[in-house]
């Protein structure tokens, strides 16, 4: 067996252990965390007996162990089971704030990754001159801006000002793929200026690791287009560090994207995750997790995979 | 050695923003408690910043936050350069059942919310600054691990490590002599931004109530202390979105300076 | 992590409060249940069509369609969309008659009867009969009860549906009843929602068509609604828009046409926007500090006095307020409630008399921990470092220490012995003291327990003589305010917006959004 097919097969097979491991942790940090669902849900007009009946009701009086087996074996199973605090099914309400999320990380990944690369090389290209220092600068004051702020200068202008696109990204099932689009508009501006710096930077900083090797002097003196040399010869020994850096930007623009979420009313997962766990909801806080903790450890291969394939030095062992 | 003009640049505020953190208590003109005026003042002879919400001077509280910011970024960075690149560095050399576990321990730690590990602990654990040093370091140093074990991979499989291999040399002079060179780039590029990350994951952590404690103040705190005047023409958020920017470009001036140093120091050609 | 306004608003919201009150006893109480329906004067003619869009902090994804389970701003106006109580409150504190068309009381208070307004339909077709509000009752008052209500549903010793009549009895008298049934939780349900309790089909003006909790909720205007002065706007819309500045953006740029919550800090500046229109109603939402008397150093009266000599109360109404709010005297009750001693001197700041008090309790001068979060009550977190700077000025060495939003209710209130905290109102001052200030109290977040104070608040609840009861009601509240653990800085007024496409605003000190009926009171200008 090809020895990358033979790591990925392994490490899909750890990936599920790992799941199994995160699902434990999640599940023992929730029930670190004081207080329960049936607190949140009836706050703070519970009385002693009513919150005697709704924990007998959601049975929270198991034992922790025995709840967590018993959500196991069903997840197994692929029944995700009900939300407690308002029953609704999680797969359900789940599958549509993951696609929501997906989407606006897609799109935002899409214009960001490339444009990342590109200014990167561009970047390299005219390392020193004003091109490279335009591009730091401005990459660098958009990162360094808390991303709800941005947020807010955005909508202040493009929304309240100019009214170009919409402030209120609430998409919902009944609008064309165009009219999501642009919804979606200021929150992907938003996320691309956020992650842009990042994966810029490392790209610029890994390729001008490898300026100086033999095989770029060899292109040159072979008499090739800076710009060709960059792009062809030292990119591609570049990879490793750039795919990590990517992968982690895209890992957050599908995690971490809770405060944009909060911002611009966008139905993602963040803002999901976030209410259940204020109430403790552990069946949701659950399958949200092992979704994320998938996201993770699935980039996390990709990066990898690729990293290796990548060197040639890595990609045949001796 | 000449030092280009965008690096003095960028030592001249890296430089000043530190010793105002540095001597903040002696600088400021008032202090970070004290309420000297009312809500959402203007600028004045007085108060040059203005004042903030409910009438702190806002360029002590700029003052005394930078100097918290800074002081709380700056550890937590190291720390997480410290455990990050050296595990990564070390996973890397010894490859293996020991990369394994290490690599999937990392893939554990970061596939788990940060919101909620970050909870957990802090929930069960006072929040004083140390801690919160010490969780943020923990928490950032995945991202440096992965990172420096990637770039390490790269770097372990060329002849001159191969080299130092055969010659018998000892895995920690192999790490520091012949891997930590060769992999300063990319670290110094990403520890540049890590600083900067590190600057917004206080202000996300003051969000949920688990930040710096009041009356401290951090930048990103102030922020968000003063974000509802934004879209009514109320200018106090911007400063403290203005220092952390500057902040972010001059010490990446800096680094980008040690990039271009670091990478001519490897080639023969200068 | 998101403004944690689920809870704030209104933790406890059993039966709410009303401006005036009702006048007490049981005498007067026939005559003014059998009063007609008042409308209330509202600017204009209604005029039916339009599709209104709501921006509203306080909704979570967690939200759910059983009036059982609401506890947030959203889910409130949800609620008033789709569900209607046996009654509600109106402005002027008198009973807005709703699936109830008369209410009766036997002299002595004790046994209850609503007659049940006829020809009333559920969302699917079928009539709602007084069977269906029994077997509601029964649900929010059963041992198995998870009710929110379930608190304010002791003390009925029975309740029984004859034809048109649902009657309760109770065990001791409580001349509050009907106000009691207008309850939040209290919305009739087909079978009392036994069976199914998040269906959502209920008797209120509008039917939901989207609800996707803490997204969005739709609506449409059911065609079989009896009351024709309710329901204007062929449909409806709530977005839950958390962030207040994002609330007011979207109210701004027109993507909502009303907002609530809106954040005192900018409530002059959006009122001036162009086409908005600020509305401010009075409330009785409190913003405190509660001390547990129980606890050293605060079981120190001296101590105690010092704490409430030294808090700048017209600073913090101010800054924190930006004087949206009235400022507040240590009692947990103000000139809005009916038989109110507006003579109770108000407490000065007063920093000399701090020290003095401080001095004479003879604390050690180890730091005293105030805690607090910005869930507390917006702006807990200005409040305290106000209070920490003005206490320090008196040589009392105050310390804040932030807690995490998330927990904050059920880990810090009402188990630290200093925390900041919110209260709503109350219709009367007897419930307002029932609630948190007998000894026997659940929610006695203060730990006071003084046997005078019992007795005069048995005594007054009997009490038809209104002088008299006045004058206990006065003595109680000197007992709270000398020796209670209470801080009651200031009491804040509701704050919500709308543009200028909504026309028929009525404010209703019961609740902010004119107590969740904006949406279906208020029609297209």
């Amino acid at each position: 067996m090809h020895p990358v097919v033979k790591l990925v097969a392994q490490r899909l097979a750890l990936g599920m252990l790992l799941l199994l491991a995160a699902s434990v942790l999640i599940f023992v940090g929730t029930q670190i965390l004081p207080g329960d669902v049936a607190q949140s849900i009836l706050g703070q007009s519970a009385t002693p007996q009513s919150l005697a009946n709704l924990r007998a009701e959601l049975g929270l009086n198991e034992p922790a162990i025995s709840r967590y087996f018993s959500w196991l074996f069903n997840a197994l199973q692929g029944d995700l089971g009900k939300a407690l605090s308002n029953g609704q099914d999680i797969a359900t309400s789940m599958g549509s704030r993951l696609g929501n999320t997906l989407f606006l990380a897609i799109s935002a990944a899409v214009v960001a990754v490339p444009l990342a690369i590109l200014l990167g090389l561009i970047a390299v290209r005219y390392q020193g001159r004003w091109p490279d220092r335009v591009i730091s600068t401005v990459t660098l004051a958009t990162v360094s801006v808390p991303e709800f702020l941005l947020g807010y200068i955005a909508m202040f202008f493009l929304s309240v000002k100019f009214r170009v696109f919409p402030s209120l990204a609430a998409i919902n099932d009944g609008m064309t793929f165009f009219e999501k689009l642009n919804s979606i508009a200021l929150p992907v501006l938003v996320l691309v200026l956020v992650v842009l710096g990042h994966m810029m930077r490392m790209t610029r900083a890994a390729i001008l690791n490898v300026m100086q090797s033999a095989y770029v002097e060899t292109a040159e003196l072979k008499g090739l287009r800076k710009f060709t040399i960059i792009a062809r010869h030292a990119l591609p020994n570049a990879i490793a560090p750039v795919v990590n850096v990517v992968m982690l930007n895209l890992a957050y623009l599908v995690v971490g994207v809770v405060v944009v979420e909060v911002v611009f009313v966008y139905p993602g997962m963040g803002q999901y995750l976030v209410d259940h766990v204020s109430k403790r909801d552990v069946p949701v806080v659950q399958a949200c997790g092992l979704v994320f903790a998938a996201v993770y450890i699935g980039l996390n291969l990709v990066a990898d995979v690729v990293s290796i394939l990548a060197n040639p030095r890595l990609r045949h062992p001796k | 050695m000449r030092i280009p003009i965008s690096a003095l640049i960028g030592l001249f505020f890296t430089g000043l923003y530190f010793s105002i953190a540095i001597f903040a208590d002696f600088i400021s003109p008032y202090g970070v408690a004290e309420i000297v005026g009312d809500a959402w003042e203007g600028p004045s002879a007085t108060h040059w910043l203005g004042t903030d919400t409910i009438g702190r001077d806002m360029l002590s509280r700029m003052i005394y936050g930078g100097q918290t910011t800074i002081f709380v970024a700056t550890m937590a960075t190291l720390i997480s350069f410290g455990l990050g690149s050296i595990f990564g560095f070390f996973a890397a050399v010894k490859g293996g059942w020991v990369d394994q576990i290490l690599s999937r321990l990392v893939d554990l730690m970061m596939s788990i919310p940060t919101l909620i590990s970050a909870l957990v602990v802090l929930t069960v654990m006072p929040v004083t600054l140390p801690i919160l040093i010490v969780v943020m370091g923990i928490l950032d140093s995945t991202r440096v691990f992965r990172l420096s074990r990637a770039v390490a991979v790269d770097i372990t499989v060329m002849d001159y490590v191969e080299a130092a291999r055969l010659r018998g040399e000892r895995q920690l002079w192999i790490i520091f002599r012949e891997i930590l060179p060769n992999a300063l780039s990319p670290l110094v590029a990403e520890m540049g931004l890590r600083f900067i990350f590190a600057v917004l994951f206080i202000s996300t952590l003051s969000f949920l109530g688990l930040g710096v404690q009041p009356p401290m103040a951090d930048w990103g705190g102030i922020v968000k202390e003063n974000k509802e005047g934004l879209s009514f023409g109320i200018t106090a958020a911007l400063y403290p979105a203005f220092a952390i920017a500057t902040l972010a470009i001059s010490v990446n001036l800096v680094a980008d300076w040690v990039l271009n140093r670091t990478t001519s120091l490897k080639g023969g050609r200068g | 992590m998101k403004d944690d306004l689920a809870k704030l608003i209104d933790r406890i919201d059993a039966a709410r409060m009303g401006r005036r009150g009702f006048i007490g006893g049981v005498a007067a109480l026939g005559a003014a249940t059998a009063m007609p329906r008042i409308a209330f004067a509202q600017s204009g003619t209604p005029k039916k069509g339009g599709h209104l869009k709501l921006g509203l902090g306080g909704g979570e994804s967690s939200n759910s369609l059983d009036p059982a389970l609401t506890l947030s701003q959203a889910p409130y106006n949800v609620m008033a969309h789709i569900g209607e109580p046996l009654v509600r409150v109106h402005p002027d504190n008198t009973l807005d008659m709703r699936v109830a068309e008369e209410v009766s009381a036997s002299p002595d208070a004790k046994v209850w009867s609503f007659k049940i307004r006829q020809g009333i339909t559920f969302h699917d077709g079928s009539p709602l009969t007084a069977d269906d509000v029994l077997k509601t009752m029964q649900r929010h008052s059963d041992e198995k009860a998870t009710s929110g209500a379930l608190g304010i549903m002791k003390g009925i010793a029975s309740m029984r549906a004859e034809g048109d009549l649902f009657e309760i009895t109770l065990t001791d008298a409580n001349a509050d009843l009907p106000y009691l049934m207008a309850d939040r939780h209290l919305l009739i349900q087909p079978g009392g929602g036994i069976d199914n309790p998040a269906s959502g089909i209920m008797s209120g003006p509008y039917k939901i068509i989207v609800n996707e909790p803490g997204v969005r909720h739709t609506f449409e205007r059911y065609a079989g609604y009896w009351d024709d002065s309710v329901g204007h706007f062929d449909t409806t819309e709530i977005l839950i828009i958390n962030d207040v500045t994002a609330r007011t953006s979207a109210l701004q740029s027109g993507q909502v046409d009303m907002a609530n919550l809106i954040d005192p800090k900018i409530a002059a500046l959006l009122g001036k926007a162009p086409g908005v229109t600020l509305q401010q109603t009075q409330g009785r939402g409190q913003n405190v500090f509660v001390m547990h008397v129980d606890t050293a150093p605060f079981d120190n009266v001296d101590l105690r006095l010092a704490l409430k000599y030294a808090m700048d109360r017209q600073e913090m109404v101010d800054k924190v307020l930006r004087g949206y709010g009235s400022v507040g005297n240590d009692i947990p009750v103000n000139a809005a409630y009916p038989l109110f001693d507006d003579t109770i001197p108000q407490r000065e700041f007063d920093l000399e008399k701090a020290a003095e008090h401080y001095k004479k309790s003879g604390h050690d001068g180890s730091p005293i921990i105030l805690r607090t979060a910005d869930t507390a009550f917006p702006g807990a977190v200005d409040a305290a470092a106000l209070f920490q700077q003005s206490a320090q000025k008196a040589g009392i060495p105050l310390e804040i220490k932030r807690e995490p939003n998330d927990g904050y209710w059920s880990e810090v209130w009402n188990k630290q012995p200093f925390c900041a905290s919110y209260w709503g109102g109350r219709p009367t001052q007897d419930q307002m003291y029932a609630t948190a200030y007998i000894s026997s109290a659940e929610w006695n977040d203060t730990k006071f327990k003084n046997a005078r104070f019992d007795e005069l608040l048995m005594m007054a609840r009997a009490e038809l003589d209104q002088d008299k009861r006045k004058a206990q009601y006065r003595e109680m509240a000197d007992l709270v305010r000398d020796e209670g653990g209470l801080l009651l800085p200031m009491f804040n007024d509701f704050l919500d917006a709308h543009n200028d496409k909504v026309a028929g605003w009525v404010g209703n000190p019961n609740g902010d959004m004119m107590n969740d009926q904006a949406a279906i009171k208020c029609w297209q200008a």
